[in-house]
């Protein structure tokens, strides 16, 4: 048989799901035994004109990390995608736009002045912001330019899988690895989880009716171990997320915040969990539920903590 | 004007590129270690509740999370005047232990080791992990793999997750931990010694009985007289999770000891137009440029600065190879930049002996693992010492803990003047006119970064994630000459 | 020709729509501004309606449903009276100025609040200007 030809690649990552991908642990020797890895920048020494070369479609498989946020990872995207037979998106970054993606409640200035003029212990008289090309005695230096808006990998391609989680929790990274080495891949455009139902389905707590009168932040109360978090007051996005993590989160006594993304079939988790939120405030006085309301003085952070660039309102409009 | 590029470094977690300008006689001119990238945190922090902070400043690194979860969570219990009980911050401090052991054995043995352990003139497809095994033996290879993965199942289980854990909170933690957990962590934490153990042995046998890397350990092209700094308890010895930073000289004289709130009369961080990182510097001294010395405000984190910025070790192994690595090396402080792989293991056995001596704590059983904050949140800093170097995490919030600006300066930063100060200075001593650039020669110039175990997501905290360095070579008239890494 | 502003109006067949007619065959002067969409309850504007009339060019929007205590389906504008000020408190942080989204209670027999609130909103979009969702940015390569 021959080998499956496989690459791995990461674009605005924080390299946790490599991290993921290697805790799969001893199953990686199955992998390797049905795949070469033709392309791995984090280990492997593979040049970037060497894939330039590769034939359209020479590579079978390629799992892809990380959110969209410069034009070099740009052309990666689109480079990896006409050379793969199949383009799987790792991660919520990449699904997603994840967590960098929160930068899109602002813009690249606001994002420049404040780490190079504003932070405290910022020492810059001169007011000195970084040039993507800046003359120095001895020549040139040049730094690639960053977009103004973060976005996900299905914004820029198009992708055929979706592994969920940030990262991944072992168990899907291996679905999906084993799926693959056996052949047995789902129809295209799926998304690879365990459970494709809410987080909620996976979580052992108590379900009852939901009806608070406060939301508490996770370090206002000791929750009861057994009981639902969202009905204790604790804004647990279990309901408006894909389940198949296991929910280690609830388990840890502390909420979901989401990093699986939507369940099936919905395509804006955040809202999807706003309304969730809503529905459960028990009050029918306009004031009464303006003052419940301040208990969630984050809600964008909150309810699209992964998902603000692959949302329908993509990112604030900065005037 | 000759130049070499160096992009991107590999076995490197992040981004980077390093510019050699050559000058008409093939002498080195310069040298630029530059960062590609930067994500913004600072700034999208804002408007979040700083409650969320432990769990989203983590996704800066997935290498290092547990050390942003908990550098934030320490910076919350001070935003929110809250003092966590004692099993709490033993968990914590528990879990701490663990990280290092996974991260100081991925970086001797996977990243930063391999050229060192197989020697700079190795052939490539020696130098990693596969070459190591080959010279250690295949048992200590089964021994690397699985201590990392059994000090992950410990991450895994006190932190809720093992990549990106979640317990952190304002005055404790979620969770605690039970009988049963505690004897596995113990029976985990006595091979995590062993290991540690078995890992300076194997420095001691390959590296310290050999005259020719002790020669380069000590040479004057990987040595810089800079100040250090370092998180020590209140008898300064080293400690990772808690205490005072201290900075001594480049003589060893305690030059300044501060708590966490009062970094910012001690650090400053410089902006260079041609970097998307920053270069931090001690305020009191004053940034001069790129140059050691006394005179210069630069200083170095990390393994080998924490144990020259501390009197010792609080675990009875780890201190007798502290006190032998100073008699070795010529007594305190040690500039040799090589000497942090060997400082690193001597952290990793003290990591293994605290781990032990944690999970055999009376209290780590302890249920009584919270405080409910009751005061208003106002500002709050939290420091603690990444595998990297300090790491400060600094916030401001509204009555209801609404994050109004956050600040952080993250470890690997601290080291980024030193990092372009070394290549430049190693460069210096190898790169001579009519000498060919060979990749050996090359490889000697990245092993001047390779020991500060460089993580460039961290450092780029502030534009994109990690992907490998690059090493460009310039000539005179600004023609490339040669590049290592990729392109 | 000079900027209008456009106002998507989700008015719940119940009560405002038929508020909307009154008004209409009481020859009582309102803004003609809004776009109206009948739907059967007020309940029925999911938050990502909202956002989708912003998307397809809208300058603010209206949603207008039953009394409190009047709908036709008992709770179907509490819930609407829960979900939309969360939405707006949400809005604002993607720079959605609070005036842009509005949701009132207009009944069948209140023709002239009907062209009150309609006026006063057009005035309110009028003096905020014209919208642009996320700067434009941010769009899917497909769209
Ligand atoms: S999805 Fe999560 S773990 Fe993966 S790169 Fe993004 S932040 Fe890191
Ligand atoms: S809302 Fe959260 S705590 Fe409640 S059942 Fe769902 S996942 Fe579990
Ligand atoms: S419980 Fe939620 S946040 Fe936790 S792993 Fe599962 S999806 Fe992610
Ligand atoms: S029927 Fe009119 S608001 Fe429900």
């Amino acid at each position: 048989m021959t080998k499956i030809k496989l690459a791995l690649y990461w674009a605005s990552s924080c390299g946790g799901c490599e991290i993921a991908q290697l805790q799969i642990g001893e199953k990686i020797l199955k992998l390797v035994e049905v795949a070469d890895i033709v392309f791995w920048p984090v280990a492997i020494d593979v040049k970037y004109k060497d894939v330039e070369a590769m034939p359209e479609g020479s590579i079978d498989v390629c799992l892809f990390n990380g959110a969209i946020r410069t034009s070099e990872q740009e052309h990666m995207a689109k480079m990896l995608r006409s050379k793969s037979k199949i383009l799987i998106s790792y991660g919520a970054c990449a699904n997603l736009g994840g967590i960098p993606g929160l930068a899109n409640l602002y813009n690249r200035d606001m994002i420049f002045n404040r780490a190079y003029l504003e932070t405290q212990s910022t020492d810059n008289e001169k007011k000195i912001i970084p040039q993507t090309s800046y003359q120095v005695p001895e020549g040139t230096l040049t730094l690639p330019e960053f977009f103004n808006t973060v976005r996900s990998l299905p914004q820029t391609v198009s992708v055929d899988y979706i592994i969920p989680g940030c990262p991944p929790e072992e168990k899907t990274t291996w679905l999906a690895l084993e799926a693959l080495i056996e052949n047995k891949l789902p129809p295209k455009g799926a998304v690879i989880s365990h459970n494709v139902k809410a987080v909620c389905d996976d979580c052992p707590r108590k379900k009852n009716e939901k009806k608070v009168k406060k939301f508490y932040r996770p370090f206002q109360i000791i929750p009861d171990p057994e009981l639902c978090l969202l009905e204790q007051g604790i804004l647990c996005a279990g309901v408006a997320t894909m389940g198949g993590c296991g929910a280690p989160c609830p388990q840890a006594n502390m909420p979901c915040t989401g990093c699986y993304g939507p369940v099936r079939g919905v395509i804006d988790q955040g809202v999807h969990f706003l309304s969730a939120a809503a529905s459960i405030i028990d009050s029918t006085d306009p004031e009464e539920i303006e003052k419940i309301l301040d208990g969630i003085a984050d809600p964008a952070g909150t309810f699209y903590r992964y998902s603000i660039p692959e949302s329908l309102l993509r990112r604030a409009r900065i005037k | 004007m000759r130049r070499i590029t160096i992009d991107p470094i590999t076995r490197l977690e992040g981004h980077g590129k390093i510019e050699i300008f050559l000058n008409d006689k093939g002498e080195v001119a310069n040298t630029y270690f530059q960062v590609p990238e930067l994500r913004g945190f600072e700034k999208f922090a804002e408007g979040r509740m700083a409650d969320d902070m432990p769990q989203i400043t983590q996704r800066i690194c997935g290498v290092c999370p547990e050390a942003h979860h908990l550098a934030s969570t320490k910076a919350l219990d001070a935003l929110y005047h809250v003092d966590p009980p004692e099993p709490a911050k033993k968990l914590r401090e528990l879990l701490y232990s663990a990280f290092y052991v996974t991260d100081h054995t991925t970086h001797f043995y996977i990243l930063g080791g391999p050229d060192f352990i197989m020697g700079p003139d190795a052939p490539v497809p020696e130098r990693n992990i596969l070459g190591v095994i080959a010279k250690v033996g295949l048992e200590l290879g089964g021994a690397v793999i699985k201590t990392r993965m059994r000090n992950h199942h410990i991450i895994h289980m006190i932190g809720g997750r093992g990549v990106h854990p979640v317990f952190g909170l304002p005055g404790g933690v979620s969770k605690a931990i039970n009988e049963q957990e505690r004897k596995e962590i113990e029976e985990i934490a006595k091979e995590s010694v062993e290991f540690a153990k078995l890992s300076l042995k194997v420095f001691d046998s390959i590296v310290l009985k050999n005259k020719a890397y002790v020669d380069m350990i000590v040479s004057d092209g990987y040595t810089h007289k800079t100040y250090y700094m370092g998180l020590v308890d209140a008898n300064n010895k080293v400690n990772f999770y808690d205490g005072k930073v201290r900075v001594v000289d480049p003589t060893g004289k305690e030059f300044a000891k501060y708590s966490p709130s009062e970094y910012l009369n001690h650090v400053a961080e410089h902006v260079e137009p041609w970097s998307y990182i920053k270069f931090p510097f001690l305020k009191k001294v004053g940034w001069k440029g790129f140059v050691d010395g006394k005179d210069s405000g630069v200083f170095r984190v990390a393994p080998l600065a924490r144990l020259n910025a501390a009197d010792g070790m609080t675990t009875p192994l780890a201190q007798e190879y502290y006190e032998q690595f100073y008699s070795a090396l010529g007594g305190k402080p040690v500039h040799h930049t090589l000497a942090m792989h060997w400082a690193r293991l001597i952290e990793l056995l003290y990591a293994a002996e605290r781990l032990l001596e944690l999970s055999r704590d009376p209290d780590i059983t302890n249920p009584n693992i919270r405080t409910i904050p009751t005061k208003t949140p106002d500002e709050g800093v939290g420091i603690i010492e990444a595998p990297r170097g300090t790491l400060t995490h600094h916030y401001t919030t509204d009555e209801r803990g609404v994050i109004k600006k956050a600040n952080l300066i993250v470890a690997t930063l601290n080291n980024s003047a030193a990092v372009n100060m070394s290549v430049d200075k190693a460069a210096r001593s190898l790169i001579k006119p009519g000498k060919e650039i060979t990749e050996g020669l090359l490889n000697r110039i990245e092993m001047a970064w390779r020991p500060y175990d460089l993580c460039l997501a961290c450092a780029t905290h502030s534009l994109d994630g990690p992907s490998p360095v690059t090493i460009h070579v310039y000539d005179s008239q600004g023609n490339l000459v040669r590049k290592l890494g990729r392109d | 020709m000079s900027w209008e502003p456009k106002i998507v109006g989700f008015l719940c067949n119940w009560c405002s729509y038929r508020g909307a007619d009154l008004a209409g065959t009481s020859r009582i002067h309102f803004a003609p501004n809004v776009k109206v969409i009948r739907v059967p309850c007020s309940t029925r504007v999911e938050p990502a309606f909202v956002i989708k009339a912003f998307q397809s060019g809208a300058d603010g929007v209206l949603i207008l449903g039953c009394h409190p205590g009047d709908c036709h389906y008992i709770e179907g504008n509490y819930k609407t009276m829960r979900r939309v000020p969360l939405l707006k408190k949400m809005l604002a942080q993607f720079g959605v100025e609070d005036g842009r989204v509005r949701l009132d209670w207009v009944s069948a027999s209140e023709g002239e609040k009907y062209a009150a609130v309609i006026n006063d909103m057009t005035e309110k979009v009028r003096a905020l200007g014209p919208f642009k969702l996320n700067n434009g940015e941010g769009q899917h390569d497909k769209d």
